[in-house]
C-alpha cells in the first residue's frame, strides 16, 4: 500500500489555496495572531499536504468552477458563496482542505503562544495533571453491587 | 521456495493475543516462532516526540490502514460499512495503538441467551476467565481503584490515574444525577512498574506512548517471551496456512523481509491476527480439501463481525478542563450496562468519559461541523472551545448478525499481492435503540455539567477499532469455527486466540478480555498436550 503519485500544486493552485487559508482563519489584531495565509504558516501548509493533496486539489477545483476562474482573483462576495458551497458539499474535499490548513495553523509558535500553550512537543516534558476531587467518589462507594452475575 | 526448520508452535500475529499466548506457552519448552507482518516500533518515532504530533494522526500514524498506507498494512475495503475499520500492524499490534482503557466483559456478557434471550451464550464464563484476567492485569500493568460496585472485584496493581479537572467536572455531574461512575482502569503506569516509567501526561495515548508508560505487548509480554526462547520475526507476512493429506495444518507460506517466499513447517499453528486479519488469512488459505477457506465448513468464518458502535456527545463548559494534557481516558459509568426490561432494547453500554483534545483536533472537529466558523468569528468561537470540552462516549454492546461479515476483496491487494479484506456491516435495530438511549443519557450528563454547544456524532470515523466475532467459539461445529478452548472444529492442530472467537461483543473495550481468553486457551493447550490433536 503506497501513496499514489500526485503532482504538487501548481502556482495557480497555491494562490487559490492561500486565499482559502486567509478566508478560513483571518489574521486578528484582537487576539494578536497571524492569519493562515501568513508566509511561514502557508509554507508549512503547502509542504505538509501529504495524503490530502488529491482531495485538496479537488476542493480547489470546485472553488474555481464555482467562481468561473481563479479563486484567488474572485471578488469577495463570489468567493464567500463558493466557499459556502464547498462547506455544504462536505465530504473528503472539505475535510482535506480544512485539515491541511488547520493542522499547520494550530502548531505555529505565535498562534500557540496566543493560546497560552508552550510551543513544544508533548514528549519528554509532559504536563501536570492535578488529582482532582476524590471526595466526590464517596457517595458512589456506598452504592450496592450493580453488576449481574450469570449461571456458571 | 525456501523451507525452514520445523517448529512446534507457529503463532501468526504478535498483538494482544499472540504475545500473551507466546509467553504463556514458554513453560512448555516447545520451539515457538511468531511471524509478524509489521515492524518493531521505536518510541523515539512516535508522534508525541515532534511538533507535528497531531498531524501525524492523519498520516503515518492514522488509525485507518487505508489512509496510513504503510507497506506493512493491508487494504480493507470498508465502503459497505457504516463503521470504518481501525487497526495497527506491528509488533504489539493494536496494543501499540489503543487508548489503554481496560474494562473487562461482565459475567452477564457471556450468557446473553440465558439471561436476555438474545444471540448466543459463550461456551465459557467469566469465572473461568477470572484468574487469567488477574494474571493479565499484572502482566500488562493496570492502574485503577478497587471497590467499584459496577464491576466484579479486581485488583489493579497500581493506583488510578488522576481525576484531574475533567474527571472532577464529570463526577459532579454524575453525582447530581445520582448515577454510577468510577475512575477507569487503564494500562497506563501511574508508578514505575516492571521497567516502565510512570506517566508524565504527554497527552493522547493512542498512537504509541513515547514515554513507555502505556502497556503494549512489545514492551510487556514480548521481552519476557523472547528471553524465554520464543523467536519473533518481524516483517514476515503470511500468505496462507498450508495443510497436509490428513487435513492437518502443516505450516504457513510467508514473505520474508526481502520479499522471498518461504515455507515454515509447524506441528501446530495458532492464529492471532484480529477479527479482520484472521478471517482474511483463513479465507486466503483455500485448498482442494478446504475449498471455502480453512476451518470454514460451517460457513461461519468472517461472519458475525462486531465493531462496537460508539456514539459520542460533546459539549463545552465555562471552566478550563484538562484537554490533551493527560491520559485520554478519565472515568467510566456502568449505570446502563445491564439489561433493563423497562427499556426498548436488550443489553446495555458503558459510558466512557474522555479527557479532551489538543489544539489541532479541537479546530478540525469544531470547524468540520460549523461550530467554529471560517472567517470573522473563528478565533472567538475557537477560544470558547479549546480546553473547555467534555465528551461522553457510548460503548454499545454489539450482537452478532450473520450478514455482518469479512470477505476477500480480489481487487485491493497488499504489497505482496495478497487479496485484502472487504467489510459488510450494518448496525442492528437493537443496537440503534441502545445508541439513542445512550445519546440521551450522555446529553443529560453534559447538561448537568453545565455544558453548552452540544454536538452528537453517531458513528465516529475510523474508531473504535474493535473487530470481533468472525471465527466464533461454540460447541456446535455447524454454527461455530472453534471449540470452547480455541481449537478449530475442522483442523485439530489449528487454534484461534484473538477477538475473532468472541460470541458476543459486550459494551466495553475488548483488549483485556481478548488477552484473558488467549491466556485461557494457552492454558488449555498446556493441560491437554498429551491428547491435544485427538
Amino acid at each position: 500500500m503506497r501513496n499514489d503519485p500526485e503532482p504538487p500544486l501548481s502556482p495557480a493552485e497555491e494562490r487559490d489555496l492561500r486565499r482559502v487559508a486567509a478566508m478560513m482563519v483571518p489574521a486578528s489584531t484582537e487576539y494578536d495572531v497571524p492569519g493562515a495565509d501568513d508566509p511561514t504558516i502557508f509554507a508549512d501548509i503547502v509542504k505538509s499536504l501529504g495524503r490530502d493533496l488529491g482531495d485538496v486539489r479537488r476542493a480547489l477545483g470546485a472553488l474555481r468552477e464555482s467562481v468561473g476562474g481563479a479563486f484567488a482573483d474572485a471578488d469577495a462576495s463570489r468567493a464567500e458563496v463558493a466557499a459556502a458551497a464547498l462547506r455544504d458539499a462536505g465530504g473528503a474535499p472539505r475535510a482535506a482542505i480544512e485539515r491541511a490548513i488547520l493542522q499547520c495553523y494550530y502548531r505555529d509558535d505565535r498562534v500557540l503562544r496566543s493560546l497560552n500553550i508552550e510551543p513544544r512537543p508533548p514528549f519528554p516534558k509532559g504536563h501536570v495533571l492535578e488529582q482532582g476531587d476524590w471526595s466526590l467518589l464517596d457517595v458512589v462507594k456506598k452504592r450496592p453491587k450493580m453488576w449481574r452475575d450469570a449461571p456458571r | 521456495m525456501k523451507r525452514n526448520d520445523i517448529v512446534d508452535v507457529l503463532i501468526i500475529g504478535s498483538g494482544a493475543a499472540g504475545a500473551a499466548v507466546a509467553w504463556s506457552l514458554t513453560e512448555t519448552k516447545m520451539r515457538i516462532l511468531c511471524l509478524e507482518q509489521g515492524d518493531w516500533m521505536k518510541n523515539s518515532e512516535f508522534p508525541s516526540t515532534g511538533r507535528d504530533w497531531e498531524a501525524r494522526r492523519f498520516a503515518d500514524f492514522d488509525i485507518s490502514p487505508n489512509r496510513r498506507r504503510r507497506d506493512t498494512d493491508y487494504p480493507i475495503n470498508d465502503d459497505a460499512s457504516v463503521m470504518k475499520i481501525a487497526n495497527f500492524n506491528g509488533v504489539g499490534g493494536g496494543t501499540v495503538f489503543y487508548t489503554a482503557h481496560w474494562p473487562r466483559l461482565h459475567p452477564s456478557d457471556f450468557k446473553v441467551k440465558s439471561l436476555d434471550g438474545v444471540a448466543d451464550d459463550w461456551p465459557i464464563d467469566y469465572w473461568t476467565l477470572e484468574k487469567f484476567f488477574e494474571e493479565n492485569d499484572r502482566m500488562m500493568g493496570v492502574s485503577g481503584l478497587e471497590g467499584d460496585p459496577g464491576v466484579p472485584p479486581r485488583h489493579p496493581p497500581m493506583p488510578p490515574i488522576p481525576l484531574g479537572k475533567t474527571g472532577t467536572a464529570y463526577g459532579k455531574a454524575m453525582n447530581k444525577l445520582g448515577w454510577h461512575w468510577w475512575p477507569s482502569d487503564v494500562t497506563v503506569a501511574t508508578t514505575e512498574y516492571e521497567g516502565r516509567a510512570a506517566c508524565v501526561n504527554i497527552g493522547h495515548c493512542t498512537p504509541g506512548c513515547a514515554h513507555g508508560a502505556k502497556a503494549s505487548t512489545d514492551i510487556t509480554y514480548w521481552p519476557l517471551a523472547i528471553r524465554a526462547g520464543v523467536e519473533l520475526r518481524p516483517r514476515c507476512r503470511v500468505r496462507e496456512i498450508t495443510t497436509n493429506e490428513h487435513g492437518m495444518a502443516s505450516g504457513a507460506i510467508y514473505y520474508d523481509p526481502d520479499g522471498k517466499e518461504c515455507f515454515q513447517p509447524a506441528e501446530m499453528v495458532i492464529v492471532a491476527c484480529n477479527g479482520v486479519g484472521t478471517p482474511r488469512l483463513l479465507l486466503n488459505s483455500k485448498s482442494g480439501k478446504f475449498p471455502n477457506g480453512l476451518a470454514n465448513s460451517s460457513d461461519q468464518v468472517g461472519r458475525n463481525l462486531m465493531l462496537h458502535p460508539w456514539p459520542q456527545v460533546r459539549g463545552y463548559v465555562e471552566e478550563f478542563v484538562d484537554g490533551d494534557r493527560g491520559p485520554m481516558t478519565s472515568i467510566w459509568s456502568k449505570q446502563f450496562y445491564e439489561t433493563d426490561p423497562n427499556r426498548d432494547f436488550a443489553r446495555g453500554y458503558t459510558l466512557q468519559f474522555a479527557r479532551g483534545t489538543g489544539p489541532v483536533n479541537e479546530a478540525l472537529q469544531s470547524v468540520s461541523v460549523d461550530q467554529v466558523p471560517w472567517g470573522q468569528g473563528h478565533h472567538a468561537a475557537y477560544r470558547e472551545r479549546l480546553y473547555h470540552r467534555l465528551q461522553v462516549g457510548i460503548a454499545c454492546d454489539d450482537l452478532p448478525e450473520a450478514h455482518n461479515r469479512v470477505t476477500l476483496d480480489p481487487e485491493r491487494k497488499d504489497s505482496h499481492g495478497i487479496p485484502g479484506a472487504k467489510i459488510d456491516y450494518t448496525i442492528g435495530e437493537n443496537t440503534r435503540r441502545m445508541m439513542e438511549h445512550g445519546i440521551a443519557r450522555a446529553t443529560d450528563i453534559l447538561q448537568a455539567a453545565g455544558a453548552k454547544h452540544l454536538y452528537t456524532s453517531r458513528t465516529i470515523l475510523n474508531s473504535p477499532g474493535h473487530m470481533l466475532g468472525t471465527a466464533r467459539m461454540g460447541t456446535d461445529p455447524d454454527r461455530s469455527v472453534v471449540n470452547p478452548w480455541g481449537r478449530c472444529h475442522d483442523v485439530k492442530n489449528l487454534f484461534i486466540v484473538d477477538g475473532s472467537v468472541w460470541v458476543t461483543g459486550g459494551g466495553v473495550n475488548p483488549t483485556s478480555t481478548i488477552q484473558a481468553v488467549a491466556l485461557y486457551i494457552a492454558d488449555q493447550i498446556k493441560q491437554r498436550l498429551a491428547t491435544l490433536f485427538d
